[in-house]
């Protein structure tokens, strides 16, 4: 399996001086296409920082990151932004769709920006809507939407094309736990078909759809999960009473 | 698991043969609590002892297969196990509550790494109770009995991360007066918690 996204020794310092905080301290991972990281921490921990460093949105005080096998910091700021558009999906807590847009017109945007023709745009964004299951909502406005099948445009627009990196802060946002877990299912699925992911939250039950769960406390990266033999050694054994 | 309990309300609609029970239980509770049939013949013995199922004889094909009816005192025991509260308010004896409450007095630990650890391979459980639920999409029953695992298992990390947050504001933890003894009572102490 190949690596698509590599962070090493990656230091991120906001300020200088005596007010200087670093945020995220020498983290180093790895992740490969088709598997699923979650970081988990507590609010204020680097989570958020880590992520947006890991998406090109943000850039580190010292250490690399490394997007299929390309260090970011050798790109010219062009190259940076295609890259994001093109290869990197994200989803935030805010969502971020324009109201003013349908939810076909919201996932294919990023397409059209790249340069592909509005009819081929509306046709891929079709089919990622279908993905995540909403295609009969492509020509709704976005404020016409539920929380949850906003939630499903946000993740439509970035699994949308050939994305290779999915990046989520939050993606549940404030959806109840069986919503939420619809958008996991989603997440897994297209990971489960070759997109590497990284999702952060301080939700246990949204980490454990990761294939790895990786703890950060004060920037730091502290531990990480193993991952434990078959389901059947929880199945509890005859005798239960 | 009440077992006893949940062969009655199997009962409850039909007489029905141990090895059915059985596949009906497993079905019902997403096979995350396999039974044997030795242990579904064995309950529904004490059962029809204490008046509650009634036998009604075996099967012609299979010899060693009994059928099982439901008395009136079987439902009636049904009912009011099913109204009966499963709380009782008393705090469970939580293994992972205790270890992290007496690492606190225990002196070179760092309590901050007793709660990673429980975290840490809570989570790996949850990973894997996760994988199971995502393969059994579209079982019902499967999915409610994991969903009440993971909900628990939660409920663990969220406890561990509220800890946490609270050790590290600084909080101390006050051991009680010792009773005095023989001359050699300790002074009240306050521990910083590490």
């Amino acid at each position: 399996m190949s690596t698509t996204l590599e962070l090493c020794d990656v230091t991120r310092t906001f300020g200088s001086g005596s007010t200087a905080f670093t945020a995220l301290s020498e983290a180093s991972i790895a992740v490969d296409a088709g598997e699923l990281v979650a970081i988990m921490g507590p609010s204020g921990s680097g989570k958020s920082t880590l992520l947006t460093i890991a998406g090109g949105l943000d850039v580190p005080s010292s250490g690399s990151v490394l997007f299929e096998g390309s260090d970011l910091a050798s790109l010219t700021r062009d190259e940076r932004s295609k890259l994001r558009r093109s290869s990197i999906g994200y989803v935030f807590q805010e969502l971020n769709l324009l109201s003013s847009l349908t939810a076909a017109e919201n996932v294919a945007m990023p397409l059209e920006l790249d340069g592909l023709r509005a009819k081929q745009a509306r046709r891929v964004a079709m089919a990622a809507l279908e993905q995540v299951g909403i295609a009969d909502k492509a020509g709704s406005f976005a404020d016409d939407l539920s929380g949850g099948e906003r939630q499903r445009v946000a993740i439509a627009r970035a699994v949308v094309g050939e994305r290779s990196l999915l990046l989520a802060d939050e993606p549940t946002g404030a959806l109840d736990s069986v919503n939420g877990e619809d958008v996991m299912r989603i997440v897994r699925s297209a990971c489960d078909s070759g997109t590497a992911g990284v999702i952060v939250t301080h939700d246990a039950q949204l980490a454990a759809w990761a294939d790895r769960v990786v703890f950060i406390r004060d920037g730091v990266i502290t531990d990480t999960t193993q991952q434990m033999p078959g389901p059947e050694s929880l199945i509890i054994a005859d005798g239960a009473t | 698991m009440t077992i006893p309990h949940a062969l009655l309300a199997l009962l409850a609609p039909e007489a029905k043969f141990g090895l059915r029970l059985k596949e009906e239980f497993e079905a019902r509770t997403g096979a995350i609590w396999p039974l044997n049939v030795g242990q579904v013949y064995a309950t529904l013995g004490r059962l029809e002892r204490d008046g509650l199922v009634e036998y009604r004889g075996g099967s012609d094909d299979a010899p060693s297969q009994k059928l099982y009816e439901l008395t009136g005192a079987g439902f009636e025991e049904l009912r009011r196990w099913l109204h009966t509260p499963s709380v009782d308010g008393r705090p469970p004896r939580d293994e992972v509550v205790i270890k992290v409450m007496v690492a606190l007095t225990v002196p070179g630990v760092d309590v901050g790494e007793v709660i990673q650890s429980h975290r840490r391979q809570t989570l790996e459980v949850m990973q894997a109770y996760t994988r199971t639920k995502a393969d059994a999409a579209g079982d019902l029953a499967a999915t409610m009995v994991i969903d009440a695992e993971l909900l628990r298992l939660e409920a663990a990390v969220r406890w561990l991360d509220t800890c946490e947050a609270r050790l590290r504001r600084g909080a101390t933890l006050d051991t009680p007066e010792p009773v005095p003894d023989s001359g050699s009572a300790a002074p009240a102490k306050s521990e910083t918690i590490r």
